[in-house]
């Protein structure tokens, strides 16, 4: 397997308590990864360990490493805006910045100084709208505020956004969570179309959305990993009995 | 008698009503008592009204009824106000930024809250009767600079509550947004976080702004009164508020009147300046996240 973001021995503390417990994983390129588990499993802290989004909130502890191209991020010269431009994030309600649809996607490529002059920057925005789908719905109204799309929409802006500033990873936090069915189903076939350029990191509670999107599955329970295996061999044989007891829906 | 029709008048249906008819009076009664106030203001000052009014400073027996303006005063308290309020701004920003930052809503944060909120209520002769003890153990005279930090002080508490409370409402998840693009946290207060509040905090200015020019206790016993427009800090300093009472106590009936002309200027730069800021903050607002 190529693997693109290796997690070895990583180990998370909230406070006193142990939310992720020696997790050692390989996640590959270029395909989806679903990370699935109950609630509370520890799928979302996992997941923002790959961006750095932990160190976030108060009182957070982490062991171990997480090399991306075998680039340890937590590594001492690592810079975290770089590694955030790197690992992009989808999260779990688009919030949209205060700001023009336009200035959305420009931000990003703005703070990063990765255009020349705004005939660079226009051809860019237009170019990542129409990866996300939104350029036809919003070519008119580039000015109007963010906050004037539909929520489903403002979603595909957040991914409009996050690709401006070219990453490799693409994260997604139960990234269709608070939308509607079609919308929902835009995103994800978005993310399947992306995939042959990104390596992308899903966490979801829905099993349905795992199977249509997985190409590589990750099984969490209490903070522990207990399986990681290619989509087809976990959903046709899970090797453990956690694993198809929740397959089966029992919890 | 179809089944969705009212079949009697019920206890609660009586209370609705009710309480709708004393929302409507109260809304009567202020929008009456400031269409009074203007009516009042516009009726008995605009005949006093004149260019000289505006453009020239009182001249000898202007008091008695002779000729003159009140520039001094116009121009006193577009200096008190102003100075007031950039005074009061450049320490309301840091101690709303600090609240929110270190003291968030911990008990020292409700500590903080608590005074300002009383120095809010605190009237503004007590701030003028404070000022004027200060300058006396300072060995100070009235000037514009005391009504100046007189005025800041008054508008500190008002500044402050109000950004405080705009930076609250401010969502995390837009920091969070912004800083998984790679923005640094200095890029996510100055593109992002100062974007959300403008529209808040020049709001919070204006209140302050507000406050400060039509105040006329604290500025009796720190600007003192003077016909002649300030050159300097040092000296004392007219104001419009002051200028309204001096004249209205005037037995001359045409220097009563000049005492509503210039009740009327204060009140257009007040309008002035809250129809400005409305105006300002919508355009502010457009992009804001609610």
């Amino acid at each position: 397997m190529d693997a693109h973001i290796q997690v070895k021995n990583l180990n998370v503390y909230y406070g006193k308590q142990q939310a992720l417990k020696d997790v050692n994983i390989e996640i590959p390129k270029n395909q989806i990864t679903v990370i699935m588990g109950p609630s509370g499993c520890g799928k979302t802290t996992l997941l923002k360990t790959f961006n750095r989004f932990l160190e976030l909130s108060d009182g957070t502890q982490l062991t171990g490493e997480v090399l991306v191209d075998g680039q340890n991020i937590y590594g001492r010269e690592v810079d975290v805006t770089e590694v955030r431009k790197v690992v992009g994030l989808l999260a779990q309600r688009p919030s949209p910045l205060p700001m023009s649809i336009y200035d959305n996607v420009a931000y990003g490529m703005h703070i990063h100084k990765m255009k020349k002059d705004r005939k660079e920057y226009k051809d860019a925005v237009r170019h990542y709208l129409e990866i996300a789908g939104l350029w036809e719905e919003v070519h008119k109204r580039l000015h109007d505020p963010a906050t004037s799309l539909s929520i489903g929409q403002q979603q595909r802006l957040c991914l409009a956004r996050g690709l401006a500033v070219e990453p490799v990873i693409i994260l997604g936090d139960e990234p269709t969570s608070a939308l509607d069915p079609i919308s929902s189903q835009n995103i994800e076939s978005r993310l399947l179309d992306l995939k042959q350029q990104y390596t992308t990191v899903i966490v979801t509670h829905t099993l349905r959305q795992a199977k249509r999107l997985a190409d590589y599955v990750i099984y969490m329970y209490l903070g522990e990993v207990i399986e990681a295996a290619p989509a087809h061999e976990v959903f046709t044989n899970p090797q453990h009995e956690r694993t198809k007891q929740y397959l089966e829906g029992l919890f | 008698m179809g089944f969705l029709m009212k079949k009697h008048w019920q206890r609660r249906h009586l209370m609705e009503a009710f309480m709708k008819f004393i929302m409507r009076v109260s809304l009567v009664i202020v929008a009456g008592a400031l269409g009074l106030i203007l009516w009042i203001v516009i009726v008995r000052g605009l005949p006093a009204l004149s260019w000289a009014m505006v453009t020239k400073i009182p001249e000898g027996g202007y008091y008695m009824g002779k000729g003159g303006g009140i520039l001094n005063a116009i121009l006193g308290s577009l200096y008190l106000a102003s100075g007031g309020t950039l005074l009061a701004m450049i320490f309301s920003v840091p101690i709303a930024m600090y609240l929110k930052t270190y003291l968030g809503d911990s008990k020292w944060g409700h500590y903080v809250r608590l005074s300002l909120d009383v120095l809010w209520g605190i009237p503004s002769i007590v701030y003028g009767a404070f000022g004027f003890t200060l300058m006396i153990a300072l060995g100070m005279r009235a000037s514009l600079l005391a009504g100046i930090v007189i005025l800041a002080l008054i508008e500190l508490p008002i500044m402050t509550r109000a950004m405080d409370e705009v930076i609250r409402r401010m969502p995390v998840d837009l920091e969070h947004a912004a800083l998984a693009l790679g923005s640094t946290k200095f890029e996510v207060a100055l593109r992002v976080v100062t974007r959300q509040m403008l529209p808040g905090i020049t709001t919070a200015i204006l209140l302050g702004l507000g406050r400060g020019i039509g105040d006329a206790a604290s500025v009796l016993f720190t600007a003192g009164y003077t016909d002649r427009i300030p050159t300097s800090l040092m000296r004392p300093t007219a104001s419009l508020p002051l200028a309204v009472f001096f004249q209205l106590g005037s037995p001359y009936p045409e220097v009563q009147q000049r005492g509503y002309a210039a009740a009327l200027i204060l009140t257009i730069i007040v309008l002035v300046v809250s129809l400005g800021s409305r105006w300002l903050s919508a355009r502010l607002n457009k992009y804001t996240i609610k």
